[in-house]
This record gives structure tokens, C-alpha cells and sequence, in this order.
């Protein structure tokens, strides 16, 4: 029941501020201030995301095969490589890197 | 309303068509794969199959998925738990503003559209020069991952016994590689990258002190610091 009850909260609350986003009227936006806000905060949510899943095991921070596989992503990006090939990259040399003991 | 907006409609110089569905397709097919990955990890988690297919069918934003079944996982109570999915759900508001700019969609639509709103439709709408392809890449993005998300939520979790240790498959690693397929076209200019830099410290600096979900939220004042660092720098009159 406890999880039905985690679901429930998290659909609703999570649909709730997709549709407030949607919702804000089109005056407060022309506001060049928070046109540049509202390019910049998901940078700064993307970066912190990215880094967290790499980086966090729970609430420590460890180094293990994870960074290799992203590290692979970052070149495969830098290579420009279709976005397929980006993940797939990173999921090969992160088991790759654990069959090899890593 | 539409009008005041930078955009205009279909302009020659805009993109093809088809340029467009092929970007937005290959978002929406790469990232809806990884809904296997939830699948498997909520199912791995205790999960039932139908508590896991509810989160991907309901919820639909896979850092909040995630971070839900980790939380539940760990023995959270489940406001606790929903609110850490909650906290890194709110950044989908962020990108509501801006979307609901670009995509200039009827209100009577907006309902519908909502549940889209997501890192990597955002991505890919934005990334379009005219409202025509800006429309194209968020209809075609939402639509091929909410399908595939959904369906590879569900063989995820169908799977989950079949394949032992998802860890040692690497799938924990396709997280990641998104967000950052995700980030790079993004950080052009100094003042990005500057952003980028400090939510990155800030996101691993507060892990370990603050509760789960929060140091993202954190992380995310980054922006207006930037701003504000780069406004005093360039005077009174740098500020546009």
C-alpha cells in the first residue's frame, strides 16, 4: 500500500508542475531576464543530473566503471556520433570495464 | 499572443521536415530503449509489474522514476520517497516555460501536452529554428519515447529474474550518457558552461549533506548566480 501511495503522490505532483510550466502566462516570459533564466536552468539541472548518476552510490560519491562508460559517451559526443550509438557506447565500456574487474 | 514571440511560422530557411522527425526520432527511440533499464531496477527493487508499468505510464519523467524506486528501495517512508522524486521532477517546469513559448499551443491542448514535457523533448524542441520544426521535434520526441518507455518499462520488469545483475550489464551507465547527450548541445557559449561547472560542484558537493533530490534543486541556483556574477561584471549596462 505504501508504494501505491509513494505512486500516487509522485504522478500527480510530477504532472502538476509539467502543466505549470506549460500554464505561465506568455507576458511573464518576454522579460529578457527570465528568457535567459529559463535557457540556463536546464544546463545547470542537466550537468548536476549527469554528474550525480556518474558519481553517487546512494549518498557517497565513488569512482567506479560508470565514469569510464560516460567518459566513452563524452567522446562518442565529441566525435559527433548519432545519440543510439552515444548511450550504447557508454553501456559497453561501463560492463566492459567490470568483466575486466573494474 | 502567438505574434509577440521571437519565432514565426514555417520560414524557407527553417529545417526539413524530415531532418527534424530523424533527430527527434533517434531521441526518442535511444532513450525509450532505456526504459528496459527501469523496468529491470524497479523490478529488481520489489516493485510489482504493475507498480512499475503505473510509474512509467503515470509519472513519466525517468530521473524521478528512478530516484522513486531507489528511495522506496532503501526503506523510505513514501512521502519521503515522493518528494525527492518530486524535487527533481520540478526542473520539467522550467522547461514548460520555455516550451509553452516555442510550442505557442492553444490552452485547451496545454492538459494534453503536459505530460511530454520532459528533459529530452525539451531537448529537442529547442534545438529547432522555427515553431513548424519546434512543433514536429516535440510531437515526434514524445510520442516514439512514451510508447517505447512504456514498453520497455514493461520487458524490463518481465525480465528483471532472466537477467541477474543488471550492474554487471552496464545498464546503470545509460542514465548518464543521456543527460550528458543531452547537456552538450547546450553548453555554447562561456556563460553555459560557467553554469554547467557550478551545478556539477554543487550537485556532488551537497550529496552527501542534504537529502535525496535536493542537491539538484540546489545545483540548479547555479543559473541565477552566474547571471548575477556576470550582471555586476559587465556593469549596469551588461544587463539585457
Amino acid at each position: 500500500m505504501n508504494v501505491w501511495i509513494a505512486i500516487g503522490v509522485t504522478a500527480v505532483s510530477c504532472y502538476a508542475v509539467k502543466l505549470a510550466g506549460l500554464l505561465v502566462p506568455a507576458g511573464v516570459l518576454e522579460r529578457p531576464l527570465v528568457k535567459r533564466l529559463a535557457a540556463l536552468l536546464p544546463v545547470a539541472l542537466l550537468a548536476a543530473l549527469t554528474a550525480q548518476q556518474t558519481f553517487a552510490d546512494g549518498r557517497a560519491l565513488v569512482l567506479d566503471a560508470r565514469a569510464a562508460g560516460v567518459a566513452a559517451a563524452a567522446v562518442a559526443l565529441f566525435l559527433r556520433a548519432p545519440f543510439l550509438l552515444v548511450v550504447a557506447a557508454a553501456v559497453v565500456v561501463t560492463a566492459g570495464v567490470r568483466a575486466i574487474g573494474g | 499572443m502567438a505574434e509577440q514571440t521571437a519565432l514565426t511560422d514555417i520560414r524557407p530557411e527553417g529545417r526539413p521536415d524530415a531532418a527534424v522527425v530523424r533527430d527527434a526520432l533517434g531521441v526518442g527511440v535511444a532513450v525509450g530503449l532505456s526504459g528496459f533499464a527501469f523496468g529491470v531496477t524497479s523490478a529488481g527493487s520489489g516493485l510489482t509489474l504493475w507498480q512499475t508499468c503505473a510509474l512509467s505510464l503515470l509519472v513519466f519523467t525517468g530521473a524521478s522514476q528512478f530516484a522513486l524506486v531507489g528511495a522506496l528501495a532503501a526503506g523510505g517512508n513514501p512521502f519521503t520517497a515522493a518528494a525527492g522524486a518530486f524535487f527533481l521532477g520540478v526542473r520539467n517546469a522550467f522547461y514548460g516555460l520555455r516550451l509553452s513559448q516555442l510550442l505557442a499551443l492553444p490552452r485547451a491542448v496545454r492538459p494534453f501536452a503536459a505530460q511530454w514535457v520532459i528533459d529530452e523533448t525539451a531537448a529537442v524542441a529547442l534545438a529547432q529554428p522555427t515553431r513548424r520544426s519546434v512543433r514536429i521535434g516535440f510531437a515526434v520526441t514524445g510520442l516514439s519515447l512514451y510508447v517505447l518507455w512504456n514498453l520497455t518499462t514493461l520487458l524490463g520488469a518481465l525480465g528483471a529474474e532472466a537477467i541477474g545483475d543488471t550492474a554487471a550489464w552496464g545498464l546503470d551507465a545509460a542514465g548518464p550518457a543521456v543527460f550528458l547527450a543531452l547537456l552538450a548541445p547546450m553548453l555554447r557559449g562561456g556563460t553555459e558552461r560557467a553554469v554547467a561547472g557550478l551545478a556539477v560542484l554543487l550537485g556532488l558537493g551537497l550529496l552527501p549533506v542534504l537529502p535525496a533530490g535536493l542537491p539538484v534543486l540546489v545545483a540548479a541556483l547555479a543559473a541565477p548566480v552566474v547571471l548575477w556574477v556576470r550582471g555586476r561584471r559587465e556593469g549596469p549596462e551588461g544587463e539585457r
